[in-house]
């Protein structure tokens, strides 16, 4: 290398030539090697992926996505600091979570025929629009997180009110009065002060520290929303 | 070792871009490889380096033609008409590409990036705002400062939404499930929008010096003491309460907006015209939100339970569906008719 380093000194003194001109004349010796694979690494994992699973049996194919949903509900439930869900979002858990909640919520009494097939596009845009609405606030102010992994987030911290349906509808089939709705009040609660704690324990490192309040707000809105309408629920 | 890039700059100097080195050492084109290398990069995607590349293309070509008006050598004509032309169709197709991309992607973003500094605030600049929003200025001979942001009305209107939803559903829990949601957020964005537009329409008329962002602020930042009312009403039924912070709250959020737009208009008739709009519409949509999703509930319990029922006593309960089974219409708007009809049915 000692030919490229004097070629520089000896051309200072002279006028401006371009760059890299100095490149051609390197002579490379025989035990630096250069000859390897240029990596890009998400690039060549893609690829990788996209020739493995394509012949894969199906079956093994929905195990691995839902074993992702799977693990991803685990972070929900015992929500640390991690960026599990933010890394490998997927919105395919938000889906199941807001359909079962949707159709759990559907009356099922005969006289309200008008009213059963609204009930579950209610739900299911007040999920999905409530999303993209929080999405958007808090990329506007200021946040650095991207939309899908936004709706990923938001749409997995509503497994804890979809528990909450779960055990209000058991409640309810011991009957209706006061004492139910205490326990069914206070299982909502617990259910949406989880949910609002595990979404803000994952979104709340993307926005900047003094902001954090104005993204979370409407996170407690949204959650509100839904155990209100879980916790008013009547079959 | 003596440089060979010596000729080569000699010859240009120092006027062409910069692979001016290889050019000259590799045959075949060499600055075309580097080229094409570039835009194999992910600036495919990128706007800035897809016009910079094409300028570069471009200013290449004039040195080209330049340089070959005075080099002798055909050898180098030949290299680089072949590197124009194969590397100009494949910019275009990239630039051509790479323009359609960001403009669609542009349009997408664009409209959220209009919006970006109207949320540009601070959690203290929303809650002084907010309580100032309680507190009429009287101060008329110059112009009030207003803020230009929509964070805080957006989330007021949002919470005026859940608070609708929370009174509706402790009275009303079966019948209108379907169009609960929908009437809500309906009602508060059609108020906070609908009479923005129609104030700023007014202000227009009466010469008022006041924008169609900080009239939306306005009003928004207005709906937090309907927020506050509505909230405590909604869990104590007391009628004579709710006249009392209808006068108190309400009135206050209602002459503070109106300071706000007497200071920014000049004339008495023009100050007439524009408050008396602003404040008889604030102060009756605080009364319609109580009265009319209150009233209809009342009317409903009333006819079924018999009015021996004190209003305090209220629990959800299953309230057999007698509306939809009529066949009526569900509006919110006409108390007494549901009454009656609700009466004519349970017969």
């Amino acid at each position: 290398m000692a030919e490229a380093e004097e070629s520089p000194g000896e051309q200072e003194a002279g006028m401006p030539r371009p760059l890299f001109s100095g490149l051609s004349d390197i002579s490379i010796s025989q035990d630096i090697p250069v000859e390897g694979e240029i990596t890009i690494p998400m690039r060549a994992r893609a690829r990788e992926l996209d020739h493995s699973t394509l012949n894969e049996s199906v079956r093994h194919t929905i195990m691995r996505d839902l074993k992702a949903v799977g693990k991803k509900f685990m972070h929900v439930l015992y929500p640390r600091k991690s960026n599990a869900l933010l890394r490998d979002w997927d919105l395919w858990g938000p889906l199941i979570l807001c359909v079962t909640l949707a159709l759990m919520l559907q009356k099922s009494s005969v006289d309200g025929e008008k009213d059963g097939g609204p009930q579950f596009a209610e739900v299911f845009v007040v999920v999905w629009f409530g999303a993209v609405t929080i999405t958007l606030n808090s990329k506007l102010l200021g946040g650095n997180i991207s939309f899908f992994q936004s709706l990923c987030v938001l749409g997995y911290c509503i497994l804890p009110l979809t528990v909450a349906m779960l055990i209000c509808r058991l409640v309810l089939l011991a009957g209706q009065g006061p004492i139910n709705f205490m326990i069914r009040l206070f299982v909502v609660v617990v259910m949406f002060a989880w949910s609002v704690i595990a979404s803000t324990a994952f979104l709340a490192d993307s926005q900047p520290p003094n902001r954090k309040a104005l993204a979370v707000y409407p996170v407690f809105l949204f959650y509100f929303v839904i155990s209100w309408m879980i916790l008013t629920f009547t079959p | 070792m003596a440089t060979p890039a010596a000729p080569a700059s000699g010859v240009r100097n120092g006027a062409g871009p910069e692979w001016g080195g290889f050019e000259e050492n590799i045959q075949g084109g060499g600055s075309a490889v580097i080229d094409m290398e570039n835009m194999d990069d992910t600036s495919g995607s990128s706007f800035e380096d897809m016009g910079e590349l094409h300028q570069r293309l471009r200013e290449e070509e004039v040195d080209a033609d330049a340089a070959a008006a005075e080099e002798e050598d055909g050898e180098f004509l030949g290299m680089k008409g072949f590197k124009g032309q194969l590397s100009r169709q494949v910019a275009d197709q990239m630039w051509q590409a790479g323009k359609r991309q960001a403009s669609r992607a542009f349009s997408l973003y664009a409209n959220i990036d209009i919006l970006r500094p109207y949320f540009d605030v601070e959690p203290a600049q929303v809650r002084s705002r907010l309580l100032e929003s309680m507190i009429p200025i009287k101060m008329v001979n110059f112009p009030q400062k207003v803020a230009g942001e929509l964070y805080g009305p957006l989330m007021l209107v949002f919470t005026l939404v859940a608070i609708l939803l929370h009174g509706m559903k402790t009275s009303d829990t079966i019948i209108r499930e379907g169009t609960l949601m929908g009437t809500a957020i309906g009602t508060c964005f059609g108020y906070w929008l609908g009479v923005s537009s129609f104030i700023y329409f007014l202000a227009y008329l009466c010469n008022a010096q006041i924008t169609m962002l900080q009239m939306l602020a306005l009003l928004g930042y207005g709906l937090f003491g309907h927020c506050i009312v509505l909230f405590i009403t909604y869990n104590i039924h007391l009628h004579a309460l709710f006249y009392l912070f209808w006068l108190l709250v309400g009135g206050l959020s209602t002459l503070r907006m109106v300071a706000v737009l007497v200071s920014r208009t000049v004339g008495p008739t023009q100050r007439l015209l524009l408050c008396g709009t602003l404040a008889a519409l604030h102060m009756l949509f605080l009364l319609y939100l109580h009265f009319a999703y209150h009233k209809v509930v009342e009317g409903i319990l009333d006819t079924l339970e018999g009015p021996n029922v004190p209003p305090m006593q209220r629990v959800p309960r299953d309230i057999p569906a007698v509306l939809p089974a009529a066949g009526l219409p569900v509006t919110v708007v006409n108390a007494t008719a549901k009454a009656i009809a609700a009466t004519l049915q349970s017969h």
